[in-house]
C-alpha cells in the first residue's frame, strides 16, 4: 500500500526543488550564495537534486571576508570540485584595498557589514539577476516577513513595506535591467528541519559543526574562537574548550557552545532540547534590536 | 519525533483588531514550548518598558521596526512550530489595513483558517468578511475560536449564541468542515490545554484538533496535472539522449505506462520513467517534485502541462474569474496585463466586469466599474493564447492566476477561475 501524502520533510524538500527550478526557468544569470554554512550547503544539495542528472546549472558565489575559518574554505573548494560547478568569489579585502569600503575600527570591529558592498559589486559585475540564499523565516524577526522571491531595486535595496504579494505557488520574478532578486527556497524550514534533513540525506557538513577542541575566549556570552584577527581585551583569556558551532559566519563573530555532540544523531538530539535561538550567539545581530532588518534593507543576505 | 509520518499543516489566523489574534499565536507558541529563552527575555523587557503587566505574548509576533513602533502588523508574517505530531506554519495576517489583500495571500496556501470572534461582541461584519474570504479561497477547514470566554464568565450560552449566529450566515458559503471552540487565549483555556473553567465543552482543545484533523484529502488526488517547469537535458556521458520534464505535480497520481496528453498541443504519449535524484519511482503524486520522461520525442516546453489522457482540463481563451485586486493603482480598463497560470506566462485583457462584491454587505453590485485595491469582482478575461485550466473549486493550483502590470512588474491581482 502506498501512502498518497508527503511527510513534512518531503513536502519542504519538494517545495524547495520547485522554487529552485522556477529560478532556473525565470532568470538569466542566477547564483547560489554560498557561505559554507549548513543552510547554504542544504540549498546546494537541493539544487543538485532539482537538476539531476544535469549538474547544478549555475555558479556558487562566496563572499570572502578574509576572516574565514580555514575549514570553511577547504570544505567549499572540495564541494565545488565534487559538483563540478563554477565558483565566483567576492573579496572584502579587495573592496578595502580599492577603497570601496573602510575597515571598522575598535575592539568589536568586524567585516560583517562590509560584505554588503562586496556582494552588490559582484552581483553587478557578473550581471547576476538572482541570488539564491539559505535564509529562513524562523531565523530572525525581519526574515519572517521575507518572500520566497524577494525583489531588490537597482541599488540592491529591500523595501519590506512594499513587497509583492505571493499567492499559491506562483512566483513573479519579472524585473527590469539592473534589478535583481533574492530567492529563498528554504524559507519555511526551521533549524530543526535543517538538522533532520542533513541527517536523513547524509549531507556532508564542515567539521566545525561537530564538537571539537578549540582555543576560545569568553565574550558576549559565548565562546569566540581565537584567531589572528581577534584583539584580546585585558581581562580576556584564551582557553581550550570542547565546543561546536550552531551557525557559521566570520571567525571573528561566530560564537561556539560547549558541547559533546560529535555525531549528527547527537546534534539533532541537542538541538531539540535547545532553549536559545541559533542567532543568539551571533554578535552581528546583537548590535541593536533591528540590526538584521537594517542590514537587509541595504542589501545584506 | 516520528518524522516519517508527520505532516505539514498550514493555517491562517483571522480576526479583528483586539480579538486577541496575536495573543492566541503567542499562546500556541508559548504553551507548545516553541519560544526560545532569548526571545522570551526580549519580550519581557519590552513588556516592562511599555508598562504591561506580566509578559505580553502578542509582542512575539511583531516583526519590522515600524510595526513595533506603531504596534500594528503591516504584512503577512510566517511563524513555525512543531509538536510531536505535526509541523505547523502560521500565516499571521494583519486584521485592519489592507486585510483583504493580506488575508487572500495568506489563505492561498492554507489548509485551515482560524477565525477569532470576541465572545462579548459576537459575530460582527468583520467576521463575515473573514469567513467569506476563507470560503472564496476554498480553505478546506475552518475553526471558529470564540475568544475571551473569561470575560463572559465562561458562560455556555454566549458561546452557543455565537454558533447559531455564525451558522445562520455561513450556510451559503462553501466550507466543508466548520468547527467551534470556546477559548481564552490570554489565560490559555482550550488552546493547548483543556479548560477547567468550561466543563460543559466536550470537544478537544485547539492544538489537539490542529494536530489530528484529517488533511491528506485536502489535495486533489483525482485529476492528473503536471505543469512543466523546465526541461532537463544533461548532454553528458551516460545521459546523452536524456530528455526529462521537470515539475511539481499539481494534483492526481502518475504511474509508469500511463497514457498522457500534452496540453495545449494535444499530442499524446506514455510515461516511460518517473525520475528523482539518483533513483526512479513506479508512481508519484501531488505535491511531489519529479522529472518525467516519455516514450515519444515530442516538442514540449515550459508552460505546457502533462495530463492524464482520460481526464483533460478545460482549454479556452475566454475565462470567467473571481478577481481580487491587490495593488493601490486601480485596474486600467481594457489594459493588457501579463497573466501567470501554473508555469504558463502570457498576456490577458480584462474584458468585462460582471459584478463587484461589496465586502461589507457581501451583496453583488452591478453598476460599479472601477476595480481598486482590495476589491473582489467577477470578471471576464481574454488571453492571447488558449489557457488550459481547471476550475479553482476542483483544483487550487491549476485554477489560480495572478496578473502582473508590465509597466511596474508588480503583482496587481489574484484570480480564482470559475
Amino acid at each position: 500500500m502506498s501512502k498518497y501524502y508527503l511527510n513534512y520533510l518531503e513536502e519542504l524538500e519538494s517545495e524547495a526543488i520547485y522554487v529552485l527550478r522556477e529560478v532556473w526557468a525565470q532568470f538569466e544569470n542566477p547564483v547560489i550564495l554560498f557561505s559554507g554554512g549548513k543552510d547554504s550547503i542544504v540549498v546546494t544539495h537541493l539544487a543538485q537534486k532539482a537538476f539531476y542528472p544535469s549538474k547544478i546549472p549555475f555558479p556558487l558565489l562566496h563572499v570572502d571576508t578574509g576572516h574565514n575559518f580555514p575549514e570553511t574554505i577547504k570544505f567549499r573548494d572540495n564541494l565545488v570540485n565534487r559538483l563540478d560547478v563554477e565558483l565566483l568569489v567576492g573579496s572584502v579585502q579587495d573592496s578595502i584595498d580599492k577603497g570601496r569600503v573602510a575597515e571598522e575600527s575598535g575592539k568589536n570591529a568586524t567585516r560583517n557589514t562590509l560584505q554588503i558592498t562586496t556582494l552588490l559589486d559582484v552581483i553587478e559585475k557578473n550581471k547576476v539577476d538572482c541570488a539564491v540564499g539559505g535564509g529562513r523565516r524562523d531565523e530572525e524577526k525581519s526574515r519572517a516577513k521575507e518572500r520566497f522571491f524577494s525583489h531588490r531595486d537597482e541599488f540592491g535595496q529591500w523595501d519590506p513595506k512594499n513587497q509583492r504579494p505571493e499567492l499559491w505557488n506562483i512566483f513573479n520574478g519579472n524585473h527590469f535591467e539592473g534589478e535583481h532578486f533574492r530567492v529563498f527556497p528554504i524559507s519555511n524550514w526551521t533549524e530543526m528541519d535543517i538538522w533532520n534533513y542533513i541527517k536523513r540525506e547524509k549531507i556532508e557538513i564542515p567539521s566545525l559543526y561537530f564538537a571539537h577542541s578549540r582555543k576560545v575566549i569568553w565574550r558576549s556570552n559565548s565562546w569566540i574562537p581565537y584567531s589572528e584577527f581577534l584583539f584580546l581585551k585585558e581581562d580576556e583569556e584564551v582557553v581550550l574548550k570542547k565546543i561546536r558551532f550552531r551557525t557559521l559566519g566570520d571567525i571573528t563573530i561566530t560564537g561556539g557552545m560547549e558541547s559533546e555532540a560529535d555525531t549528527l544523531e547527537k546534534i539533532v538530539d541537542e538541538v531539540a532540547t535547545m532553549r536559545v535561538t541559533e542567532r543568539g550567539n551571533r554578535s552581528d545581530d546583537k548590535r541593536s534590536e533591528t540590526a538584521m532588518e537594517d542590514r537587509k534593507r541595504q542589501g545584506y543576505f | 519525533m516520528q518524522i516519517e509520518s508527520n505532516q505539514l499543516l498550514r493555517f491562517i489566523t483571522a480576526g479583528s483588531v483586539d480579538d486577541g489574534k496575536s495573543t492566541l499565536i503567542g499562546r500556541l507558541l508559548y504553551d507548545s514550548k516553541s519560544i526560545f529563552e532569548d526571545q522570551l527575555l526580549s519580550i519581557e523587557l519590552t513588556s516592562k518598558r511599555k508598562g504591561h503587566k506580566g509578559v505580553d505574548l502578542a509582542l512575539f509576533t511583531d516583526g519590522l521596526r515600524d510595526e513595533r513602533e506603531q504596534g500594528i502588523t503591516i504584512d503577512v508574517a510566517y511563524r513555525y512550530f512543531t509538536t510531536p505530531k505535526r509541523k505547523f506554519i502560521i500565516a499571521d495576517t494583519p486584521g485592519h489595513i489592507q486585510y483583504t489583500r493580506n488575508m487572500v495571500t495568506g489563505a492561498s496556501t492554507a489548509n485551515v483558517a482560524i477565525i477569532l470572534v470576541d465572545a462579548r461582541h459576537g459575530v460582527i461584519e468583520q467576521t463575515k468578511r473573514h469567513a467569506f474570504i476563507a470560503s472564496l479561497l476554498q480553505i478546506p477547514h475552518l475553526i471558529v475560536c470564540v475568544n475571551k470566554m473569561d470575560l463572559v464568565d465562561y458562560n455556555e450560552k454566549s458561546y452557543t449564541d455565537i454558533i447559531s449566529q455564525f451558522e445562520e450566515f455561513s450556510s451559503k458559503f462553501l466550507i466543508k468542515d466548520i468547527r467551534f471552540i470556546p477559548i481564552s487565549a490570554l489565560l490559555g483555556d482550550n488552546v493547548v490545554n483543556r479548560s477547567k473553567n468550561m466543563t460543559w465543552y466536550q470537544g478537544a482543545p485547539l492544538l489537539h484538533i490542529l494536530e489530528t484533523m484529517h488533511i491528506s484529502s485536502d489535495l486533489n488526488k483525482v485529476d492528473g496535472r503536471f505543469p512543466v517547469q523546465t526541461i532537463i537535458r544533461p548532454q553528458k556521458e551516460g545521459f546523452i539522449d536524456y530528455r526529462g520534464y521537470a515539475g511539481r505535480i499539481s494534483s492526481g497520481v502518475f504511474r509508469i505506462g500511463d497514457e498522457i496528453t500534452i496540453v495545449p498541443s494535444g499530442f499524446s504519449s506514455k510515461i516511460k520513467s518517473i525520475d528523482i535524484y539518483k533513483s526512479t519511482l513506479q508512481e508519484a503524486h501531488a505535491p511531489m517534485s519529479i522529472t518525467i520522461r516519455l516514450e515519444d520525442d515530442i516538442d514540449i516546453s515550459r508552460g505546457d502541462m502533462i495530463v492524464r489522457s482520460n481526464n483533460l482540463p478545460v482549454i479556452s481563451q475566454d475565462i470567467e474569474i473571481m478577481l481580487c485586486w491587490l495593488h493601490n493603482i486601480p485596474a486600467k480598463p481594457r489594459a493588457k496585463y501579463s497573466i501567470m497560470h501554473t508555469t504558463n506566462n502570457q498576456k490577458a485583457m480584462i474584458k468585462e466586469i460582471i459584478y463587484k462584491i461589496d465586502i461589507n454587505t457581501l451583496k453583488s453590485k452591478h453598476d460599479d466599474n472601477a476595480i481598486c485595491m482590495n476589491d473582489i469582482c467577477k470578471v471576464k478575461i481574454r488571453t492571447t493564447k488558449p489557457l488550459t485550466y481547471d476550475s479553482y473549486r476542483k483544483n487550487r493550483y491549476t485554477g489560480s492566476i495572478i496578473l502582473i502590470d508590465d509597466t511596474t512588474n508588480e503583482t496587481v491581482a489574484a484570480g480564482m477561475i470559475l
